[in-house]
């Protein structure tokens, strides 16, 4: 079954363009949500749709945008999050990249919804190239009259501009972004107050992943039950997967949300690279707890991997084989997050870095009796106990991969 | 030696700053715009910069040191930054790590003589299935190998 949306005009040449976007029904949803819906009408549809937050949270977009107030005497914002920094996530860039203006059309919608007239595209600032193509695709929407003043003399106003990071993983944690975008170190906010009611410059702010808001176009012209269709009543939709590591045909697939773990590794991304034995697999980006070869009988969902105490996070699946050592897995894991921790709560600042020194120094073959019950106490202490959700997204995984390949680094700690 | 901030840079500066209610938001894109002028965000950058932004020389110290693609000493005509992160490694990326520091004969974070090549190892740059991959500037490669990376290198400037 082929019921691809997202991905489905990549095969047409410079889709990125206005022009042939329009050619292949462009702006349909936007003409349509823009004259023939209300924001109520486009609230009520987007959460029927149970469209999840495709960031790594997979919080409920409509549920989050009905926590904007209605009126309030300042400013609200957009920030679409598109900084993709989750290690194995590269899903967002084929969207900015390949359509822009879905993108686009995502924002406009979203934006006349809530009722914003200022959207900023925070993109990772390795994404140059990207930006550049988003700013020609809104340069372009402007002169069409897409964007700026009274789109299609519908009497709303939206600006749209691109604003780049600069090498941040935590610019990705939606209060991180905020601090960035208002041009200050990368640290998170305290929460609450949550971004709906105080966010950018003070004002509520929606913010989005990029590949959530590129759902929205589609909802908007086939309407909530359909989109359900295509994943699950629960989760709908499809999504854009990212498969790394020792598979033969790496890459992103979009698939129905649901598909299984298996599937997705054996038949969309080849199987195996070499013959090798599948060892491990890590579900939805670096952050999610790794699963045991033996525990990827399961469904590409919110909910089926949160019930096997993993996550979906941002859709990426980075594949081990048999030869990969944990060891070298967990000292890339730890040297991430003790690289990109904001240094701002101490147990993150401090169980990150000492993890770090205890891993390095087994594998220096320096280990000592009790050096895993020591990673695991740090990494437990670092569990709920930091402002933004990093100290978790590096706690998680080091404590999966000791835990279930507690043997495997034993026998490397030696006496 | 204070940096001539030209023109042309001064008119990219206010229309980027016009983006936002507050001109100190617009530090990041600022700070992108003059290290694409000059290189390199030099303590004279950042007094001009703070004086465009009406901030404080140390709040732009402050922002300046946590993001990690600003350079704050000149870097190689081409910088070049290969993933060390965990898919680009399960590819082999460590070795090309190893090639790359015995072909320019630097250690990672050095330029080489000729002020061609700066060589950094960075976290994931989202290519993970082009893995291994490298960044040269702002332009990806992936799917690396030794020849690929001569061949690469070869080709510039």
């Amino acid at each position: 079954m082929e019921n691809k949306n997202l991905t489905k005009l990549y095969d047409v040449e410079n889709i990125h363009k206005l022009e042939i976007y329009l050619q292949k029904d462009g702006y349909t949803a936007v003409k349509k949500a823009l004259k023939d819906m209300t924001p109520d009408s486009i609230l009520d549809e987007v959460k029927k749709a149970n469209l999840r937050g495709r960031g790594g949270a997979g919080f409920p977009a409509g549920v989050k945008w009905g926590f904007v107030p209605k009126t309030v005497d300042k400013p609200k914002y957009l920030c679409v999050n598109a900084d993709e920094g989750e290690p194995g996530t590269i899903k967002d860039k084929y969207i900015m990249k390949n359509t822009p203006h879905l993108l686009l059309e995502g924002i406009i919608i979203s934006s006349y919804c809530v009722g914003i007239n200022t959207a900023y595209i925070y993109i990772r600032g390795e994404y140059e190239n990207i930006a550049q193509r988003l700013e020609a695709a809104i340069s372009e929407a402007y002169t069409q009259g897409y964007l700026g003043k009274n789109i299609l003399d519908s009497g709303f106003d939206l600006d749209v501009h691109v604003h780049r990071g600069a090498g941040a993983y935590i610019c990705g944690e939606e209060t991180a972004l905020l601090e960035s975008l208002e041009g200050k170190r990368g640290n998170p906010r305290l929460k609450p107050p949550f971004p709906a009611s105080i966010g950018l410059f003070q004002c509520p702010t929606v913010i989005n992943n990029v590949e959530t808001l590129s759902n929205i176009p589609s909802i908007i012209l086939n309407g909530a039950e359909w989109f359900c269709q295509q994943g699950l009543p629960t989760d709908g939709g499809t999504r854009i997967f990212g498969v790394s590591g020792k598979v033969i045909n790496p890459g992103i697939f979009e698939l129905p949300g649901g598909t299984s773990l298996k599937d997705l590794i054996f038949k969309h991304a080849g199987g195996m690279r070499d013959g090798k034995k599948l060892k491990a697999v890590i579900p939805g980006g670096m952050s999610a707890p790794i699963l045991k070869a033996d525990e990827i009988d399961i469904n590409m969902d919110c909910d089926s991997l949160m019930e096997s105490h993993s996550m979906l996070g941002s859709g990426a699946v980075i594949v081990l084989d048999e030869d990969t050592s944990m060891l070298d897995v967990l000292k890339i894991v730890i040297k991430f997050y003790a690289h990109e921790s904001c240094g701002q709560c101490t147990p993150c600042r401090i169980g990150n870095s000492w993890i770090k020194k205890i891993v390095y120094r087994i594998a220096e073959g320096k280990g000592k009796k009790g050096d895993i019950d020591n990673i695991i106490r740090l990494a437990s202490n670092m569990l709920g106990k930091t402002l933004c959700p990093l100290g978790d997204a590096a706690a998680m995984p080091i404590l999966a991969i000791t835990q279930k390949f507690r043997d495997e680094l034993e026998a490397k700690v030696g006496n | 030696m204070n940096p001539e901030f030209a023109d042309e840079l001064r008119k990219k500066i206010s229309e980027v700053t016009a983006h936002y209610p507050k001109k100190e938001a617009a530090l990041l894109p600022v700070l992108h715009l003059a290290q694409k002028e000059f290189g390199y965000i030099s303590p004279e950058v950042e007094k001009e910069v703070a004086a465009l932004l009406e901030i404080s020389p140390m709040k732009v110290r402050e922002v300046l040191t946590f993001y990690t693609m600003f350079n704050r000493k000149t870097v190689g005509k081409y910088h070049i930054q290969i993933c060390s992160n965990l898919s680009c490694i399960l590819a082999g990326g460590d070795t090309l790590l190893d090639y790359l520091r015995e072909k320019l004969q630097i250690q990672l974070g050095e330029t080489t003589a000729d002020g061609r090549f700066t060589l950094s190892a960075v976290e994931c740059l989202g290519a993970c299935e082009q893995a291994p991959c490298m960044m040269v500037n702002f332009d990806y490669f992936g799917h690396l190998d030794q020849n690929k990376i001569d061949q690469i290198l070869e080709e510039l400037d």
